[in-house]
């Protein structure tokens, strides 16, 4: 299972940012291990950010981001107590969410 | 209530996930910056100072290379950015709804010293912006 994600949120006003770090290690299918091994492929392919249910960022990525990605997103329009759930998807079809509230 | 009811609301709720885009493999696979605009339907796009793209000019590591994104062009809904000298020259595409930004911060990885380029999408049109990252220890192999 995926370790679970970090995030942080500050509210300013009624925007908010938001930094959340995923724990993956986004293998580009490049890289060779100590043996001299291909390392296989293996990276989150889609990012989305939910608040209060409504999709507001859908982002797909490559294998060009790196390691233990971190990504910072801006909210507008939200208040203190809103539901604010993160999830990704890997090239295995593994996946993580996680939940927070705004604040 | 029948097996094919069943089915049929098993696959009504399953629906609201299958809106979500999927990954653009075309896009993503292409191998010059050039077919990744392509499939992405990008035919062409005009400068724009409204596109910020705020990265290091030399990047010592090119495995973790923070480069953050601002659209102020109205409206934006899409951010896209392509390293043109990686292997595979998309990186990311971000969708934004009503609500969200068109903002992002996201380290990348730079195979080498290359030109990055960032597309944002307002109205049916495209707005680019570009910026030559300078990388001392590449990113991508090892």
């Amino acid at each position: 299972m995926a370790e679970p994600m970090k995030i942080r949120t500050t509210l300013k006003g009624d925007s908010a940012d938001v930094r959340v770090l995923m724990v993956h290690p986004m293998e580009t299918g490049l890289r060779k291990d100590a043996s001299g091994g291909i390392v296989p492929i293996h990276f989150i392919q889609e990012v989305t950010v939910k608040v209060n249910g409504k999709l507001l960022i859908e982002g797909q990525i490559s294998q060009a981001v790196s390691r233990n990605p971190v990504f910072s997103f801006r909210l507008k329009g939200v208040k203190a107590g809103d539901k604010l759930e993160i999830a990704w998807l890997d090239s295995k079809g593994e996946r993580s969410q996680i939940e927070t509230v705004i604040a | 209530m029948t097996v094919q009811a069943v089915a049929a609301l098993a696959a009504g709720l399953l629906l609201p996930l299958r809106a979500l885009a999927a990954w653009n493999k075309e896009a993503f696979q292409a191998k010059t910056a050039a077919d990744a605009l392509k499939n992405l339907g990008i035919a062409s796009s005009a400068e724009s100072k409204d596109v910020l793209i705020e990265a290091p000019q030399i990047a010592e590591n090119g495995a973790v290379v923070p480069i953050e994104i601002t659209s102020n062009v109205p409206n934006t809904k899409s951010i896209a950015i392509v390293i043109e000298k990686n292997p595979f020259p998309l990186a990311a595409k971000f969708d934004f709804s009503e609500g969200a930004a068109p903002y992002v911060k996201v380290n990348v990885k730079l195979g080498e010293s290359s030109l990055v380029r960032v597309l944002a999408e307002a109205g049916g049109k495209f707005y680019s912006a570009s910026k030559e990252i300078k990388v001392t220890i590449g990113g991508c192999g090892g």
